[in-house]
């Protein structure tokens, strides 16, 4: 009934010390003699349990939408098994059980920080898709923590368009957001400066210094607001 | 009344495809309509399958009805993904049936009337309405697309000759009016019968339109559009007691709507956690109290259920009422907490109680008791020891419906291998029936079903290990007052009737 193309090589030496190190903790998670527990081995079934978990965890994280409440279920199931696996990893590295090996500590704890850094990012981008009148925070990713938050990130792909929501928006993150929305609304007849010729008509005269200034801070203005709340908080800008 | 021609094709294919009544074999069951149910006593009225577009169309030219209606059948290549019922559900007199599909269609059904040329058609359904409710979106903003599955239906109960229902997909909820066209104005001063309109310097004397008979033109029109108030997935809505508001629910957030306000909804519950770090539980169903309009409740993935009263606070984020059963230490594993996720949450008619769908149980609820419930009915327990490759097929995740019958005696709810199971709340009998093209010839008994757990396997009997597991009955509905039950299993909507009726 388990997939046996799970296991890794890993485990086979993992199996093993954990069998012993299992035995002592929440034994009732893996008694076999449970209706609850597959009818795989005991020692087998919590370590592959995990490892489906995690690729459940990963193949929900990368949809476009993900069904929450399957992403959830998910998470504190791996939670649970994570925890019967190994109690002790949340702990900084203290002489633990002697029979626990390195290798499982560094794959545990491991795990642990990639799980939290791909819940923190999933629920991050899903708080940011929400509006931008979040309060800024920054936008974790997958990626070592020493990276420098100011720029989006090229691999987030779609939702680089929301901005690094760090509150520092940039010129060029404003230029990125309306790349790809068509503008053709503001390039009408009704933005263009008489100057430029396109529309002679009664402008011609006093009205046409003052044109080409006060159209260019109309837009501005008009895309900030489009941009959303953050971007009020800004100064006005002059131009580009 | 005369129907559109596809639906008139779709009618006569019905009646001819199933042949003619057969009178019930077997000795009558003794039923009353008060259970309901028992061994014996369930009939197929009629199987009505969900025709796709492209079979409409061809439907409408000349062709022998009786050789599309075979290969119809017979060929499984006509139903499409987008023709699965993702949800069934009874008007409030019982004389209309909705359902609703992957597509974004709502297809309406009718019961036929009474007369007394056709005594055995009575209890049939066939299609009044069919249209197109929700569309594929693209939201370009987060790059997404908004699937168009029809999640949720809900019918209003009815005020005057049209009927109204709420449809919803993901993310934005439909008001739709259905009404009957039976008139046509005729006589236009300004256009003629085409409808061209006439040069006015030709018309000569002036006269008033008639309204003239015309053949009936069922027509739905969408009178009222609820969009851009959800982040997340919405998977409830429910009608209020009072007629001018109902509720929609999303994952972490319930609001409550005016039906004639669009632009605005009241947010009533808010579970979204500050840090969404912190997410461990979300909103899994909702309803409101078939009698108070200010009380409604909420259930969650962590088989927890909260009552809220709207008076207490304009955010209901403090509940009521708690309902949660303590876990059973003897049948804790990994997947409690996912088998304890309750899928849905009904109100009994009466309003006394309440009723929960878990993934192995039923449970009714008294509104009085808050630490465990009153009745808990095993619906598939053979599956407890396999849910770790229901863990890893997915089907742990799957959401089955339930429902009450008219009289809050009788409950049911959906399973595997297209069966669904039957739990009269009286007599403490319990049945599991078969909604399956192989069995069902029309008015024929449905014949009880029964899984074998282990060892011998007796020759009715379906062992665990043979069960189809995408054959899954996750949508039924009861009507109202009657012992007529519609069980959706794929593109199949099945009716059944207690043969006693």
């Amino acid at each position: 009934m388990l997939s046996k193309g799970l296991k890794r090589k890993r485990e086979e030496e993992e199996e093993e010390e954990e069998e012993k190190e299992a035995l002592e903790v929440d034994a009732w998670w893996l008694d076999p003699g449970h209706p609850a527990v597959t009818q795989a081995p005991p020692n087998v079934a919590s370590s592959s349990l995990f490892d489906l978990s995690v690729l459940k965890l990963h193949h929900s994280l990368r949809q476009s939408e993900p069904d929450l409440r399957h992403l959830v279920l998910v998470v504190n199931t791996l939670r649970r098994i994570q925890a019967s696996m190994a109690p002790t990893v949340t702990l900084p590295p203290v002489p633990s059980p002697p029979l626990v090996p390195s290798v499982a500590d560094n794959l545990l704890a491991s795990s642990d920080t990639i799980l939290s850094a791909s819940m923190a990012s999933l629920l991050e981008d899903l708080s940011q898709i929400e509006g931008l009148s979040q309060a800024p925070q920054p936008l974790a990713d997958e990626s070592p923590p020493g990276r420098p938050i100011g720029g989006a990130p090229p691999s987030l792909g779609a939702l680089d368009l929301l901005g690094p929501a760090t509150g520092c928006l940039l010129d060029d993150g404003l230029e990125g957001l309306f790349e790809d929305i068509d503008t053709s609304m503001y390039d009408s007849e009704l933005w263009v400066p008489a100057s430029e010729g396109l529309k002679p008509g009664p402008e011609d005269g006093p009205g046409k210094e003052g044109a080409p200034e006060l159209d260019e801070a109309e837009l501005d203005y008009l895309m900030d607001v489009l941009v959303g709340t953050q971007a009020l908080e800004r100064p006005p800008e002059q131009g580009r | 009344m005369v129907l559109q021609p596809s639906e008139r094709h779709y009618r006569d294919w019905n009646h001819r495809r199933l042949g003619p009544w057969c009178s019930p074999t077997g000795s009558p069951a003794p039923l009353s309509c008060e259970t309901g149910c028992g061994e014996g006593s369930w009939i197929l009225v009629c199987r009505l399958l969900v025709p796709t577009q492209v079979n409409l169309l061809s439907m409408e030219e000349d062709i022998d009805t009786r050789k599309i209606n075979n290969s119809f059948l017979r060929d499984h290549s006509y139903a499409t993904e987008a023709d699965i019922i993702s949800t069934v559900e009874f008007n409030h007199t019982g004389e209309l049936l909705a359902t609703g599909d992957k597509g974004g269609r709502v297809v309406i059904f009718q019961r036929e009337q009474e007369s007394k040329n056709q005594v055995h058609r009575r209890g049939e359904y066939n299609v009044y309405s069919t249209f197109q409710s929700h569309e594929p979106e693209f939201d370009y903003l987060k790059s997404l697309e908004i699937e168009e599955k029809i999640n949720k239906i809900r019918w209003l109960p009815q005020q005057n000759a049209a009927y109204f229902l709420l449809s919803t997909n993901d993310k934005t909820v439909k008001l739709w009016k259905v009404s009957e066209r039976d008139k046509r104005p005729e006589g236009y001063n300004l256009k003629d019968e085409e409808g061209r309109l006439r040069d006015p310097a030709t018309i000569t004397t002036l006269r008033v339109p008639v309204l003239r008979p015309m053949d009936l033109m069922v027509e739905a029109t969408p009178r009222r559009v609820f969009a851009n108030a959800h982040t997340y997935h919405i998977n409830s809505i429910s009608v209020n007691s009072d007629y001018e508001t109902y509720m929609s629910a999303d994952d972490l957030r319930i609001n409550l709507w005016n039906f004639e306000i669009t632009n605005q909804s009241f947010n009533i519950v808010d579970i979204k956690p500050a840090n969404m770090e912190e997410l461990t539980e979300v909103i899994t169903a909702a309803e409101f109290h078939p009698h108070h309009c200010n009380t409604f409740v909420y259930s969650s993935s962590k088989g927890t259920i909260r009552l809220c009263d709207m008076r207490a606070s304009a955010l209901c984020d403090r509940h009521t009422k708690f309902f949660e059963e303590p876990e059973d230490p003897s049948n804790r594993s990994f997947f409690s907490e996912i088998i304890s996720s309750i899928s849905d949450v009904k109100f009994s008619h009466s309003g006394r109680y309440i009723m929960t769908r878990d993934y192995l149980t039923v449970k009714v609820w008294d509104l009085n008791m808050e630490n465990r419930p009153i009745e808990t009915y095993q619906v598939h327990d053979y599956l407890r020891s396999k849910l770790c490759s229901l863990y890893e097929n997915d089907c742990i995740f799957d959401k089955f419906e339930c429902v009450w019958n008219g009289s809050d005696s009788v409950i049911m709810t959906g399973s595997y291998n297209n069966f669904f199971r039957m739990f009269d709340r009286n007599t403490k009998r319990d049945v599991t029936l078969e909604a399956s093209r192989e069995n069902s010839k029309p008015r024929a008994i449905l014949k009880p079903r029964k899984v074998c757990v282990g060892g011998k396997r007796r020759k009715d009997e379906i062992s665990v290990d043979s069960l189809d597991f995408s054959k899954k009955i996750l949508h039924t509905a009861w009507h109202p007052s009657e012992n007529i039950i519609a069980v959706a299993a794929t593109n199949n909507l099945y009716i059944f009737q207690d043969k006693v009726n």
